[in-house]
């Protein structure tokens, strides 16, 4: 790879533009990048933020702080918006996405720069307009899913759900932007020699990931479409009274939804798969196998959306088909669990903090993965649908997941982004916290589940204090994990290391690798040429 | 099942079992205990099939989990940088990935044949011995007895300064659906609002309340319930109240119920008849909610 490194030659030469410039006007991926990175933090901040609330208010039967429960309804429903939305999609799609796969396919920068730009800063205004929400009237008190009639003109009368929803399309255009550019960018931009199936797998998630956007965003700007028109304009798609169905937007938003999540978790599949097999230091098991069972599940992913609305009503020959379909995800997830786990067999593991991170993501991907197989059962669904149980589930299996990812992520690649390494023991100790932390807050969620308590509720019967409790107990000390993580952040910037070009040894093969560290504001000027290279690890 | 299999079954699940053999509530109400682990004590056909089903679900579950602990604690023992320090560059098995494909599918056929048939089990009851109605409202619900006269009543939470002596918090109503035991139940469900979801997690119905719409369930309670008082919570976001609407049923015996329609139909005859909201009903519950 010399005349990958060859390319640098100049690297002294880079001239930054202006702060404002630089920051608010960037077209660079990896400044834009870092942007991402930087308003993910921030809103993990207010929507973590709202969690704890939320927690502390359940940590005891009886209501503690929140007593206006439709605030309560306005803190759960924005918590789950800024959760997907704005901390997860910006840090693992905009951020880590934006940041490496130019610098892994070989490319001076992504495809459309000043869209990538526009794609930002829609996220941004997106973020700002939600948050509006919150304190417009009532707020928006619907739940992430905004079903109507709940969210239409009658039960929430006042602007909060016209502004969520407009800030949802503002969010959709951005990502549907952000899709086009990764698609262009991996189908065109590669360097000479780096076929699609040599490709490193977080490339092939970011470019499934954006296949998946690209079809599902706009079924939900259409479904946000009419329930805008119908709280304004007197049209009734999803208003009985006036011939349409209430159902129909669920099936158009779990159109949407089901995919969403499957966008949420998939760059987590790729960046666990670099990350696993770097620090095993050896190539990924299966690599085929792994890029296909990712296109596996964002195939069968768009045809399982209604195994979310088991207890609508909806007839029974089609609960069984969406029972059956849901099951086959399972098969493709195992063959990523356990070529995962045949990457790691026999390699020379080194436990550095990302490579925790990532057998960490590989247990709570598990744990929730197999409640996942409960809950596909329609008939299984009759005590667990809307209980604590579905709550921990999809918290275990995307959620906390996909931070894990994040983190993962973010101390596996802090040296190329900054140029400083973070500091080892602290990492480790903030990766203890953390894992221990989420665990005591969603493990007991799921006999709180068993035992019946649903969700959504600011108050519970008595006989959950128990769990709830230690729930709220693991929400502190996760709580606490995180702003270790912060302080992190901060030392790194301001008194890390300096990190190597490589800073992990043999294991680190992908092309990012191969410039300095910090990544030059310009990379490969010269197309670096990878005919003849093995498959990318 | 063989015996072995048995065996294993009550094994694991013997540990969520405990506190789920003690479950009643103090009075002998069917609700959750302190600490519950597990689900509630089956009260019907349907619940049967399913908390066995959800046993046989948790062992398969608990033994991946296990499995693959079991790997990731052996790989991190055995393949760490100091045991290991020469990693082999093994990149490919087909015999080892064709296996991981092919097991799970036989584990997931396994699951849903049983799954499928407890779904069509629980859809709907061909006779039924009679129909309960049931309509959600923002925050109450009112149940229509179609069969027995056609009274009807609404049934709201009672405040906590107002609970009486074994009354439990959050789950106490002033007018209990009272319902014989063993009677096939027919059960319809809509809404005058918004989505509401009407559950009992002890009898396994779960089923949402959709304007518009009318939903069909059935059930058939266990004579050990009679005299109980069978709970649930309105299991869908619904608004403000949400979390204050709950469901009680009181299980009697059939002769019970019987002398229990005739003071009934006294006693809520001067009721008006259920009618769709007025407008001025909605508009004044969207005020409520706005606040």
């Amino acid at each position: 790879m010399a005349n990958a490194a060859d390319a640098h030659h100049d690297d002294h030469h880079d001239h930054y533009p202006s702060f404002f410039q630089r920051w608010f006007c960037s077209t660079n991926h990896k400044d834009i990048g870092t942007v991402y990175l930087f308003v993910s933090m921030f809103a993990a901040l207010i929507g973590g933020g709202m969690s704890w609330y939320i927690r502390l208010e359940l940590a005891e039967p009886g209501i503690q702080f929140i007593d206006d429960f439709q605030w309560y309804n306005v803190l759960l429903t924005a918590h789950g918006f800024i959760m997907v939305f704005f901390v997860v999609m910006p840090a693992l799609i905009g951020g880590f996405g934006n940041w490496f796969v130019p610098l892994m396919v070989g490319a001076p920068d992504m495809a459309f720069p000043r869209m990538n730009n526009i794609s930002l800063w829609l996220l941004i205004v997106a973020l700002v307009m939600l948050l509006m929400s919150a304190f417009v009237g009532s707020g928006v008190g619907t739940g992430w899913t905004a079903y109507p009639p709940l969210s239409s003109g009658i039960y929430h009368p006042d602007a909060a759900v016209d502004f969520g929803i407009l800030s949802l399309h503002l969010a959709g255009a951005s990502s549907i932007l952000g899709a086009i550019n990764f698609i262009v960018t991996i189908f065109n931009m590669r360097a000479p020699g780096m076929t699609l199936h040599k490709m490193p797998l977080f490339v092939w998630s970011i470019l499934v990931t954006a296949f998946l956007l690209l079809l599902a965003l706009p079924v939900l700007a259409g479904a946000l479409t009419m329930l805008l028109t119908d709280r304004n304009f007197g049209t009734t798609f999803f208003d009985p009274s006036g011939g349409g169905d209430p159902i129909l937007w669920q099936h158009l938003f779990w159109f949407f939804g089901h995919p969403e999540v499957y966008i949420i978790i998939m760059p987590a599949f790729g960046l666990i798969s670099q990350i696993v097999s770097t620090f095993s230091k050896k190539p990924v098991f299966g690599y085929l196998g792994m890029a296909y069972a990712m296109v596996a599940i964002g195939v069968v992913g768009f045809v399982v959306w209604a195994h979310h609305m088991y207890t609508v009503g909806l007839d029974v020959d089609t609960r069984a088909y969406f029972t059956a379909a849901t099951m086959v995800i399972a098969v493709p997830t195992g063959v990523k669990i356990f070529s995962w786990l045949a990457t790691m067999w026999g390699g020379s593991i080194e436990f550095k903090t990302p490579m925790l991170y990532a057998f960490g993501f590989i247990f709570l991907f598990v744990v929730g993965g197999v409640t996942g197989v409960t809950l596909a059962n329609s008939s299984a669904d009759l005590v667990f649908h809307d209980t604590y149980f579905v709550v921990a589930h999809f918290h275990y299996v995307m959620a906390i997941a996909a931070i894990f990812a994040m983190f993962a992520g973010w101390y596996y690649w802090i040296g190329k982004m900054s140029g400083k390494m973070y500091n080892e023991t602290l990492g480790k100790i903030q990766f203890w916290m953390f894992f221990i932390g989420v665990n005591i807050l969603f493990f007991p969620q799921h006999f709180a589940g068993l035992a019946g308590m649903p969700r959504r509720i600011p108050d519970y019967p008595d006989a959950y204090a128990g769990w709830n409790y230690i729930s709220s107990i693991g929400a502190l000390i996760t709580m606490l994990g995180t702003l270790l993580f912060f302080w992190i952040l901060f030392r790194t910037y301001a008194s890390g290391a300096k990190a190597a070009q490589n800073p992990w040894g043999e294991g680190a093969t992908t092309l990012e690798w191969h410039v300095p560290s910090p990544a030059p504001f310009h990379t490969f000027e010269d197309q670096p040429d990878m005919s003849g290279k093995a498959p990318a690890e | 099942m063989t015996n072995k299999l048995k065996l294993l079954v009550s094994a694991i699940a013997g540990v969520f079992l405990v506190s789920g053999s003690a479950m009643a509530g103090p009075n002998g109400d069917v609700r959750s205990a302190p600490w519950q682990m597990w689900l509630q004590d089956p009260g019907s056909p349907t619940a049967d099939r399913i908390v066995a089903f959800n046993a046989q679900l948790l062992v398969i579950e608990t033994i991946i989990v296990i499995f693959v602990l079991g790997l990731m604690a052996y790989i991190a023992y055995k393949f760490n940088a100091k045991k290991n320090p020469v990693p082999s560059k093994t990149t490919h098995h087909t015999g080892l990935e064709v296996a991981w494909t092919v097991l799970p599918i036989f584990i997931l056929v396994g699951i849903s044949v049983p799954s499928i048939k407890h779904l069509y089990f629980a859809d709907h009851i061909e006779e039924a011995d009679m129909t309960l109605k049931i309509i959600g409202n923002q925050w109450f619900w009112t149940y229509e007895y179609p069969d027995d006269g056609n009274f009807t009543f609404d049934s709201l939470p009672i405040a906590e300064e107002d609970l009486k002596e074994g009354q439990p918090r959050l789950l106490a109503v002033d007018n209990k659906v009272v319902l014989p035991v063993e009677t096939n139940i027919r059960l319809l469900m809509t809404s005058n609002d918004v989505i509401h979801n009407w559950a009992l997690p002890s009898l396994s119905i779960k089923l949402d309340t959709v304007p518009g719409r009318i939903n069909e369930t059935w059930t058939r309670i266990h004579e050990k319930y009679v005299g109980k008082t069978i709970y649930g919570m309105c299991s869908e976001l619904c608004g403000v109240n949400h979390g204050f609407m709950p469901i009680a049923i009181e299980a009697v015996s059939k002769e019970d119920y019987q002398k229990w329609v005739q003071t009934a139909q006294e006693k809520f005859a001067s009721d008006e008849p259920v009618q769709p909201k007025t407008a001025d009903a909605v508009r004044l519950a969207a005020a409520s909610q706005a606040q």
